[in-house]
């Protein structure tokens, strides 16, 4: 197979945003006729490299070559012309638009009034030939996610796709549907076509792929035959390193169950089960971490928490009292603080003073407020305090807070969460994009609150950052905890393996 | 080669001031272009201009009485905007305001000491201007209307009732057909303090500082504050988004509607054709070139009645058509409007060759 | 009665001609993701120079040109400002109306000759005559429908056009997509800034056509505010006909109907119901946009375009 010359290689990729290096220096080579799997951790790099490849990025340095010719990439136009097409992890459909309309849109040899029957008759003949099974004549809001992606994939092979790339793609199907479309991707390899897709799935990697290539902050780890390695060794080199260092925590005794769990459900924003069962305690004092791979009910998880999301069944107990589908105000009313993971999104109001911006929980009570009339001066007091104590780097309190750091702007969320937390901290990815002295001062300020008796739920994509600051480590895999390993006897392989699906 | 627009990491502070002094100026400068393609000296014209509204106590009070209910419906907008609810609808909520004080003034003072006429005629008209705006406010938290279209459309529900009436039942029988109600009893006009200019000059700028007040230094401004800048950040914090967007719209629906009780009780002393002609529009353009400041907001719309009243005295004076208000306004606002991005963004121009191998320009 | 029914649909034909090219030109606009509400300054504003140029040149042909370009370069500051500047289109399109009404009110007193003292006002110009179609204009009730001016013959095949170009074209399939997702537009390639442009300005000269059609047959001549309010209604309208350019002709039958309607109850000496009967259109239109909110959380399939008002820019960190 060696011999064979690749249809695709990239060169030295490297794509930087304001503040990070998406990919450092990445080369890729992919055969006709072979899956490729790109393996690595939130934030590895991989959707960058591949919206790279799809023209949607531009890259800030290297070359693609296709078929051994170097190739210039500046839209999803030039990509499409070279075969080069792309499943999107949200899929690009026209939800209005009918199933055949959705798949010619945008082509560029389409006749000035195309034959939407011709149309319709290719796509059923295409449909038949590689199992996609779809009426070109229906309206995507009509179809379920499954058929969608069916869509897309049909769209990609209509206009004559030889290089199919696919972000997370089974994410959001049923087994039943992952299994079809295994049988869909060995169809079409065998008829000569490469496919490259984006994962953090074991078991995909290993029945889908011929080789696998594993990132790691944006680098190139390895380059595997997929049958020549196996699961441990992927998962290792997909955490990045093979000793968790720890710190010496001293042994403590928590306090009563502050959040308990039993059996909570949800569905996502689609309509899908997010959360299929998920049960779990914090004690007071007791740092819980929770660790997988972005998109397995993280969110949901957080969101039943907050009262942001409601939920389809089991109990949430919050200091011994049912929590479960309140309003956000109850639950900040009995003491719950929250670091919400998108922080620019949910955390702050950008175009607020940094002041406001750290009351915005405490603005409700005295001494801040007096009759519905807020403090100014108490206000800017408070915030100078924090501002010192947090060591939030803003010109003045006046600034405004969307042009704070990202470190600082976390800063400020944690400082206004801390200051009104009453006994228990939602924390989702609090130290995610932060440079190592904010990331270390974030980590310490939990560690203080915990011993100060606050329990804290900690979801981090970091396994050292959970091993370091949780004593207990949950693994999150598809809506259900695959284990609870105490960070004492938590590893990166034990981890690995139960973030990727598989039982240990 | 390319150009961009990239994200200041600071407001530009000096585009904050920079783009409106450079809106006006260019406005000005347009404007004197036009009048010297029609043969007037834009000199004179401009001075003409200046003088027909500040340049003597009379018109100066002709300059106030179009700004009061520029004020007044640009505060309700403004407080709308501040949401991100595109309230579009002030025009309507001033109609009916108008019409709310117009059936107070005429059919209540049988039933109350006349002293309680006005008052009552203000209230009335509030709640009316409430009423009207609380419509496509429940329609948005409710349903998710569209604000835009629903403001619109009740506009002409309102004007058309108001035309209605005055054309209809209300119709003065004694004004020999002319389209209006019969004028108001003297003790339901509202006091006059300077030429035509009346009280509602007061409440005007009161509510510009109440409500200046009320988002700096109130709890319930602080959190239409947040919910206006990021809805996302608002509910997690626990702040009630629904019904504070409500809440806002009926005060914002109560600010328009009493513009309309102050046209029929301090200006016309009845309904009558020519209490809606743009002012509920207009005050979009004040809020908007107030950047959504209730204090600005005040002198904005002096400074827009002033090309107003200054076009109809250029009019006179000049036989200069007076919409060279209009035509100034528009003037100012594209200028305006181009330049708000320059305080966010500033200009990159990225030359192709120093850029990497496959960052070529795409072609836009 | 059928004398009644045929007068009725004599007026509404030469109501709804004007309302129909500005409601298409505006439902292109919204199918591309941009709301103009600057109907009402554009349309004021060619009506205001093609009749002078039909007034200086007799040439109707030339003067429908000068509409379509006055329109298109409204348009075309619009597109600027909010597909380039990513301004408010809200805002930006009411300064379009506000400018249009007060530069047109200002030529309409500036461009008329020397003996007028500038007006256009009162001066008569060419218009464009009805042309009776043999046979067909004498037939009984429909016969107004052949008795029209060239633009109201143009009207029977723009609508179809109209809806053939959105829905059955390359380019209209392109233009859907941008206004409904231009996200997945422009990972399927299309230049959703382009197609923008392009549909802003087509649309912008529609409503410019619309505007002639006043000021050089509806009501030939020139009149401070001739459009009385239609650049609204237009706005209106294009609810009223849920975004589709076929249906544009029943919303300008309903407005234009209730017009002649109106006529004849105030020619018969009843004022009252005819306010009420004004405001049913912007009744119906709310309730049209209620349901179809409504509707839309049941169903994709009807409704705004999801991407209305609302600037893009491709998602580079």
């Amino acid at each position: 197979m060696e011999t064979k010359t690749p249809i695709l290689e990239m060169k030295g990729i490297t794509k930087r945003f304001p503040n990070v290096v998406a990919n450092d220096h990445v080369d890729l080579e992919l055969y006709p006729g072979e899956v490729l799997a790109l393996l690595g951790e939130n934030g590895a790099g991989k959707s960058s490299l591949m919206n790279v490849l799809a023209g949607l990025y531009r890259a800030d340095e290297g070359e693609i070559f296709i078929r051994g010719k170097r190739v210039e990439i500046n839209s999803p136009r030039d990509a499409m012309l070279l075969g080069i097409g792309m499943v999107h992890q949200n899929f690009m459909l026209v939800d209005t638009m009918t199933v055949a309309e959705n798949i010619i849109m945008g082509m560029s040899d389409l006749p000035f009034i195309p034959d939407m029957e011709d149309v319709s008759k290719r796509i059923r003949e295409l449909s038949k030939q590689y199992n996609l099974q779809v009426d070109p004549l229906s309206y995507i809001w009509q179809l379920s996610v499954g058929e969608q992606q069916r869509v897309e994939i049909l769209k990609l092979i209509y206009r004559g796709a030889e290089i199919l790339i696919l972000d997370e793609p089974t994410a959001v199907l049923t087994p039943r549907e992952s299994k079809e479309l295994s049988g869909v991707i060995h169809h079409m390899t065998q008829e000569g076509k490469s496919a490259i897709f984006i994962t953090h799935k074991m078991e995909e990697v290993i029945t889908f792929s011929d080789w696998v290539r594993v990132l790691h902050k944006g680098r190139l780890v390895t380059v595997k035959k997929t049958r020549e390695t196996h699961p441990q060794e992927l998962a290792r080199l997909m955490v990045g390193r093979d000793v968790l260092f720890r710190l010496e925590k001293k042994a403590r005794n928590f306090g009563d169950v502050a959040l308990e769990l039993k059996d909570v459900r949800a569905l996502d924003d689609k309509g899908l089960p997010a959360l299929k069962g998920i049960t779990l305690n914090i004690r007071s004092g007791e740092i819980l971490g929770i660790a997988g791979v972005a998109g397995n009910g993280q969110t949901q998880l957080v969101e039943v928490l907050t009262g942001l999301r409601k939920t389809t069944g089991g109990t949430i107990r919050i200091f011994d009292e049912e929590k479960a589908n309140k309003s956000p105000l109850e639950i900040i009313n009995t003491g719950v603080s929250h670091i919400p993971a998108d922080r620019i999104a949910r955390g702050i109001a950008g175009d607020m003073s940094v002041a406001n911006n750290l009351v915005m929980k405490c603005y409700r009570k005295p001494p801040l407020v007096k009759k519905g009339v807020l403090h100014p001066s108490r206000i800017l007091d408070l915030a100078h305090r924090m501002i010192d104590l947090f060591r939030i780097d803003t010109p003045t309190p006046q600034t405004h807070a969307k042009f704070l750091s990202g470190g600082n702007i976390q800063k400020t969320i944690l400082a206004r969460e801390l200051d009104a937390c009453r006994g228990l901290l939602i924390a989702a990815y609090p130290s995610r994009g932060l440079d190592v002295g904010a990331t270390e001062f974030v980590r310490n300020q939990m560690i203080a609150q915990s011993q100060a008796g606050t329990a804290i739920l900690l979801i981090s994509e970091d396994l050292e950052e959970l091993v370091t600051v949780a004593d207990k480590i949950a693994v999150l895999f598809e809506g259900r905890i695959m284990g609870i390993v105490p960070s004492s006897e938590a590893d990166t392989e034990k981890l690995g393996m139960l973030m990727t699906g598989v039982k240990v | 080669m390319r150009i961009v627009f990239e994200k200041r990491k600071t407001l530009s502070r000096k585009a904050i001031f920079l783009v409106p002094l450079a809106s006006f100026l260019i406005s000005l400068l347009l404007t004197a272009m036009l009048l010297a393609i029609f043969n007037a000296n834009p000199f004179i014209t401009f001075a003409a201009m200046f003088k027909g509204a500040f340049g003597s106590w009379s018109n100066f009070t002709e300059t106030l009485v179009k700004a009061i209910p520029l004020m007044l419906t640009g505060l309700g907008v403004l407080i709308a905007f501040r949401l991100k609810f595109w309230n579009i609808g002030a025009e309507g909520q001033l109609a009916f305001g108008g019409i709310a004080a117009t059936w107070v003034a005429l059919f209540w003072s049988p039933f109350l000491p006349s002293w309680m006429v006005l008052p009552a005629a203000i209230m009335i008209g509030m709640l009316a201007g409430a009423f009207w705006a609380g419509i496509p406010a429940l329609l948005k938290v409710r349903l998710k209307v569209d604000e835009v279209l629903t403001t619109l459309m009740l506009n002409y529900v309102a004007i058309l009732f108001a035309e209605h009436l005055y054309y209809g039942p209300w119709r003065d029988p004694k004004g020999f057909g002319f389209p209006g109600t019969p004028p108001f009893p003297e003790f339901a006009w509202l006091p006059r303090i300077a030429g035509r200019a009346h009280l509602g000059l007061i409440f005007a700028l009161v509510l510009a500082v109440l409500i200046w007040f009320m988002f700096k230094r109130t709890r319930w401004g602080f959190e239409l504050e947040v919910i206006g800048n990021n809805p996302s950040t608002a509910q997690t914090q626990g702040i009630k988004i629904a019904a504070n967007i409500f809440m806002a719209l009926l005060l914002a629906g109560a600010l328009s509607g009493l513009a309309g009780v102050c046209e029929v009780t301090g200006i016309s002393r009845r309904l009558q054709q020519g209490l809606t002609i743009g002012y509920g529009y207009t005050a979009i353009i004040v809020a908007w070139l107030a950047q959504l400041n209730p204090i600005a907001a005040i002198f904005v719309a002096v400074l827009i009645a002033a090309l107003l009243v200054g076009g109809d005295q250029v009019q006179m004076m000049m036989k200069l058509p007076a919409a060279m208000g209009l035509v100034l306004q528009g003037m100012l606002l594209f200028p305006m409007l181009a330049g708000s991005l320059f305080t966010e963004y500033k200009l990159r121009i990225i030359r192709s060759k120093t850029a990497g191998p496959l960052s070529l320009a795409r072609d836009n | 009665m059928t004398e009644l029914i045929a007068s009725l649909l004599a007026i509404t034909l030469r109501a709804g001609t004007s309302l129909i090219y500005a409601t298409i030109g505006e439902i292109y606009t919204e199918r591309s993701g941009i709301l103009n509400l600057g109907v009402e300054g554009m349309m004021l504003m060619s009506a205001v120079t093609s009749f002078a140029t039909v007034y200086y040149t007799a040439n109707l042909f030339l003067a429908i040109l000068v509409a379509m370009l006055v329109g298109g370069t409204l348009a075309g500051i619009h597109a600027f400002l909010s597909v380039s500047m990513r301004a408010n289109q809200v805002v930006s399109g009411l300064s379009i109306t506000l400018f249009g009404s007060g530069m047109a009110s200002f030529l309409g007193q500036r461009l008329g000759p020397q003996s007028n003292s500038g007006y256009l006002v009162g001066l008569v110009g060419s218009k464009f005559e009805p042309i009776a179609i043999p046979l067909f204009s004498n037939l009984p009730v429909i016969g107004a429908v052949f008795k029209q001016d060239i633009l109201t013959y143009f009207v029977y095949l723009l609508l179809p056009l109209a809806w053939f170009y959105l829905y059955r074209t390359r380019n209209g399939l392109n233009l859907r997509a941008v206004g409904e997702n231009p996200q997945t537009a422009d990972a399927m390639g299309i230049n959703v800034a382009k197609v923008r442009y392009i549909y802003t300005i087509l649309g912008g000269m529609l409503v410019g056509i619309g505007g002639a059609h006043l000021s050089l047959s509806y009501a030939p001549g020139w009149t401070e505010n001739i459009t009385g309010g239609r650049g609204w209604i237009v706005i209106a309208l294009v609810i009223f006909s849920m975004w589709n350019p076929a249906r544009a002709v029943w919303g300008a039958i309903l407005f234009g109907g209730i017009n002649a309607v109106q006529f004849r109850l105030q020619a018969s000496g009843t004022t009252i119901p005819a306010s009420y009967l004004n405001m049913l259109p912007y009744l119906a239109t709310i309730s049209v946009l209620v349901v179809l909110t409504w509707w839309e959380t049941l169903s994709k399939r009807v409704g705004a375009p999801s991407a209305l008002a609302k600037s893009y820019m491709r998602e580079e960190k």
